[in-house]
């Protein structure tokens, strides 16, 4: 799998924010937000539709082995061949067997989540295979060397310049004298380097979006048309997919493809919406001569039936991160692995470990934005409460944050006692802060007065005036 | 009210620890509103809500907490609170933590049922239209994301506000963006945290504003701490000190003596 | 045991289940072969001429460009003059489709070509399997009647949407897949499009044309199949 840089979490952060350009590309996605908004607010039955998206992946999932079994017996009815992968090593072993045995020796890729998970593309590489990444901004994105920094919109964080001096440095063979500085001419110049490698590949590895288990059926949905360029022109295409992408039927998949585009874009349906079932059929003058799907696991199974199962209703929108404000200020990368945002934040412990990647779910307010916004009713806030508690049970947390909570909640148990401590202690901060009010530094509060003014308390509390007054207790 | 058929409800102030300890004037001010609107107002022996225990994964703290809280406001008819993260914890969350124990749970159900937050309880509970408050001041009201989120806290500390003589409400720009607070979060990624607030505070200096109010103590804190350290001079006080016309005292971060950046 | 058998059994662990249960087995079985509709929007709803305003409406808010001609024989005339209108070279590739072949295309001055797309070709054109009104959006089938290629690699893509065909949501495309195709199978290729290529990775400026047709020109024939019976 590819390495996680999440552990050091902290400093990725002050790096993103220090990041200038970063935080230029970064104001970009308030677009997302009012997409988003005004496509629902088009449709009446936008939120009815949430509720049957959800229930539609709570039953596909309470019933989940036998709508894979289902889905199998249905690819391969239509002449294509589903493998199990049980973790990134053996999805990344079926995918090179595959391009091997037909002596593959350029692969095109549609943007494929899975395939960053498993870090498919070092795998191909390491065995001497091409792979290209088709989606502009993917493909710009594997020029730099970066992995994406957003699920939707991978090169958000770069900007014009930086495409433009991507693309000089890596197509030499164009005359240096080409005006790049126009967005169309960037495309004009991606789109046809980008034609030569899908005519030139022998493989196409896509993700899925949804598997549909009434006909064996992968669903994409694109706006370039690079998913599709991906599977119909080389001999063999290859879907990378995970075990919850499964839905029962074409009808289900409509209901959820409702909700993605408007929750992901703003867009009603994506330009490109294709269904794949098995390779051309006698008479089809185009298409693969071979479909393999890829069914990863990888953590999902040991998801259900856990706090985190909900997790799987994931249908990869981003609106969560699009409405996220610390994916706001920082953006995707300093999350350090595949997932950002609020579902990265959720997603990452279950996969690599609440030792590796629980910094994320405490780096979060719990606006609950996100869980406002999430197409599937995903409660995300819920469910990174659910991982602090299990750092709390594995004494992972932070020595100090402990102790100082312990300490609140020690005098917190005891009224009496609390009432007369933080009296106390209030009374003698008011005389520290007096004359200014506030205070620029406090010990043990640096994390606040780096960059803020500590308001100072009134003095005596308000239950101590209270009793003062009344007299009494009640 | 008809005081001879119905008795004045017996309203258990849950002041909040915050308040408690860092400004009891809100305090006073929501006992003066819920007394006006002919409440009788009692104050249980009381500390915490038990949010920082279980936004920090420690449910046994917070369970002891939660029992602790509901056996205190048995009495109670309502139970107010003048936040929406302290209101939606008693509301919200404590039923949850007593899922492994059918008794408890009962009872957190029943206690969870009439627990309010401040200005939804004056407006929606009681039907308080208007308070006879005056303040001179262009305000902007911030929409903590509890009582926004949790609570359905908007329009009516807005419909409050829109009867104060003297004040002109205006909105901020994204009204619903969260301010960095978030509890511990503020503290534990503090450059983070500052990285949101700073957004709030350039939101409320474009707004036009003199003052900035809100339903919760903790964001009011984070975005005036941040605002003074910039230097801004906005005054910043609970939404209930104005409804209430109790303004005499300094506002947020600022002391009697008047020091201003 | 093998992947497979490791990962079903996983599953079935997690979820208390041996995958003998008959209640589940049933439920599984029901809705896969009721195949039950959810939700359909109001808005591709109502008569044909409502739904043909409403397909309309949303093709062009997708940037797609539409005409509407009488009948079958008058479409060739308004490929000529779109490609004209747009400086296009006058050639087109088709498929085998016998309704674009029982079109007047001698009597335009296009050059017609035959088959899939090898790349080179900078005009298209297709018969949409369906077209649907909620989001102006086609359905086309991959096969030697419609080329896959053709919707993909041409600059420019024209789709003929037969009035009959267009319906007001996508269930109902699927509902006419199964008709041709039978329960549970699907052709190939199922491309739902709606409206050209786009792309906004850089700097999120919209662009049209990213690596499939920049321009999307739909012709809507407004006569029932069965009334003029195509020549």
């Amino acid at each position: 799998m590819s390495v996680a840089t999440t552990p050091r979490f902290k400093d990725n952060v002050h790096e993103a924010l220090q990041d200038e350009r970063l935080q230029r590309a970064l104001r970009h996605s308030d677009n997302f937000v009012s997409g988003r908004a005004a496509a629902a607010e088009r449709l009446p039955e936008f939120e009815a539709l949430r509720d049957s998206a959800r229930a539609i992946k709570d039953h596909t999932l309470a019933h989940l082995d036998l709508y894979l079994q289902a889905y199998e017996r249905k690819v391969a009815e239509s002449g294509g061949h589903v493998h199990y992968a049980r973790n990134a090593v053996e999805a990344n072993a079926i995918v090179l067997d595959l391009c091997t045995r037909r002596g593959a020796r350029a692969v095109t890729k549609g943007k494929s989540m899975i395939s960053e998970e498993i870090g498919l593309n070092a795998a191909l590489e390491a065995a001497g295979i091409e792979a290209i990444e088709t989606d502009l901004g993917e493909y710009i994105i594997q020029l730099r060397g970066e992995t994406p920094s957003h699920i939707i919109a991978p090169a958000i964080h770069l900007s014009k310049a930086d495409i433009e001096a991507e693309f000089r440095r890596a197509h030499r063979d164009l005359p240096a004298v080409r005006d790049l500085s126009q967005p169309e001419q960037l495309l004009a110049e991606a789109r046809a380097i980008l034609r030569d490698k899908f005519f030139s590949a022998d493989v196409g590895v896509t993700g899925a979006n949804f598997l549909v288990a009434e006909t064996g059926t992968s669903i994409i949905v694109t706006n370039e048309g690079n998913g599709d360029l991906t599977q119909i022109l080389p001999k063999v295409h290859v879907v990378v997919a995970s075990l919850e992408k499964i839905v029962p039927t074409l009808a289900d998949a409509a209901q959820l493809l409702r909700v993605l585009a408007r929750s992901a874009t703003g867009q009603d349906m994506t330009v490109y919406t294709t269904l794949s079932t098995g390779p051309r059929r006698p008479g089809d003058p185009d298409g693969p001569d071979e479909y393999h799907v890829v069914l990863l696991d990888n953590g999902r199974s040991a998801m259900l039936g856990s706090q985190f199962e909900d997790m799987l209703r994931c249908i990869r929108c981003g609106a969560c991160m699009n409405h996220c404000p610390v994916y706001h200020a920082i953006g995707g990368h300093a999350y350090g692995w595949v997932y950002p945002g609020p579902m990265g934040a959720v997603l990452t412990p279950s996969l690599i470990g609440v030792a590796k990647g629980g910094q994320l779910p405490n780096a979060s307010t719990l606006c609950g934005r996100c869980e406002e916004v999430c197409p599937m009713r995903i409660p995300l806030p819920e469910m990174m409460r659910h991982w602090r508690e299990r750092e709390f049970e594995r004494r992972l947390s932070p020595v100090v944050a402990r102790f100082a909570l312990g300490l609140w909640g020690f005098f917190a148990k005891r009224p009496a006692l609390y009432r007369v401590a933080t009296d106390l202690m209030m009374r003698a901060l008011h005389l520290a802060g007096g004359a200014r009010g506030r205070f620029s530094w406090l010990p043990f509060a640096g994390g606040w007065t780096r960059y803020r003014d500590l308001t100072a308390p009134q003095g005596a509390t308000f239950q101590s005036r209270w009793r003062a007054k009344s007299g009494s207790v009640r | 009210m008809d005081e001879a058929v119905n008795p004045p409800p017996r309203v258990g102030l849950f002041v909040t620890c915050l308040v408690d300890l860092m400004r009891p004037s809100v305090g006073f001010a929501a006992v003066k509103l819920l007394e006006e609107a002919g409440c009788k107002v009692i104050v249980p022996s009381q500390t915490c809500c038990g949010q920082p225990a279980f936004n920090s994964g420690d449910r046994a703290t917070a369970r002891a907490i939660a029992r602790q809280t509901i056996e205190a406001f048995a009495t109670c008819d309502y139970v107010v609170a003048p936040s929406g993260s302290c209101a939606g914890m008693l509301a919200r969350h404590y039923p949850g933590l007593f899922i492994d124990e059918p008794e408890m749970a009962v009872k957190a159900d029943a206690f969870a049922a009439k627990c309010c937050e401040l200005a939804s309880f004056l407006v929606d509970r009681l039907g308080v239209t208007k308070v006879s408050a005056r303040y001179e001041g262009v305000v902007v009201y911030h929409d903590s994301c509890s009582n926004l989120r949790e609570m359905g806290v908007a329009g009516q500390p807005r419909k409050l506000l829109a009867s104060v003589e003297g004040l002109r409400l205006v909105e901020l720009n994204e009204p619903d963006a969260c301010c960095g607070f978030g509890g511990t979060f503020a503290v534990k990624y503090g450059e983070l945290s500052d990285a949101i607030v700073a957004k709030k505070s350039a939101a409320v200096a474009a707004s036009g504003a003199d003052t900035l109010l809100a339903g919760e103590l903790g964001c009011l804190m984070n975005i005036a701490g941040k605002m003074q350290r910039e230097g801004r001079a906005v005054k910043v006080r609970h939404v209930a000190e104005v409804l209430a016309g109790l303004t005499d005292d300094p506002p947020i971060g600022e002391s009697a003596a008047g020091a201003k950046p | 045991m093998s992947a497979r058998d490791e990962i079903l059994a996983a599953v079935r662990r997690s979820l208390h289940v041996t995958g003998e249960e008959a209640p589940r087995r049933a439920a599984v079985e029901a809705r896969l072969a009721q195949s039950p509709a959810g939700i359909i929007p109001e808005r591709g709803q109502g008569e044909a001429g409502k739904r043909a305003a409403t397909f309309g409406k949303e093709a062009a808010l997708a940037q797609a460009s539409l005409a509407e001609v009488a009948e079958a024989a008058d479409v060739p005339a308004e490929v000529a003059r779109f490609l004209s209108e747009n400086n296009l070279p006058a050639c087109l590739r088709m498929g085998e489709d016998a309704r674009l072949g029982a079109m007047p295309w001698g009597a335009t001055a296009l050059e017609i070509s035959r088959g899939p797309s090898d790349g080179n070709d900078q005009n298209a054109v297709s018969v949409a399997f369906a077209a649907v009104a909620e989001s102006g959006t086609l359905a086309l089938v991959s096969g030697p009647d419609n080329p896959t290629t053709l919707a993909f690699l041409p600059d420019n893509h024209i789709v003929v949407v037969f009035a009959d065909d267009l319906v007001g949501d996508y269930e109902s495309v699927f509902v006419k897949l199964r008709a041709v195709y039978g329960v549970g199978a699907a052709p190939r290729t199922v491309n739902f499009i709606t409206g050209p290529s786009r792309s906004a990775d850089i700097e999120e400026t919209l662009l049209l044309g990213a690596h499939g047709p920049r321009r999307l020109h739909i012709v809507v024939v407004r006569a029932s199949r069965e009334a003029g019976a195509a020549k």
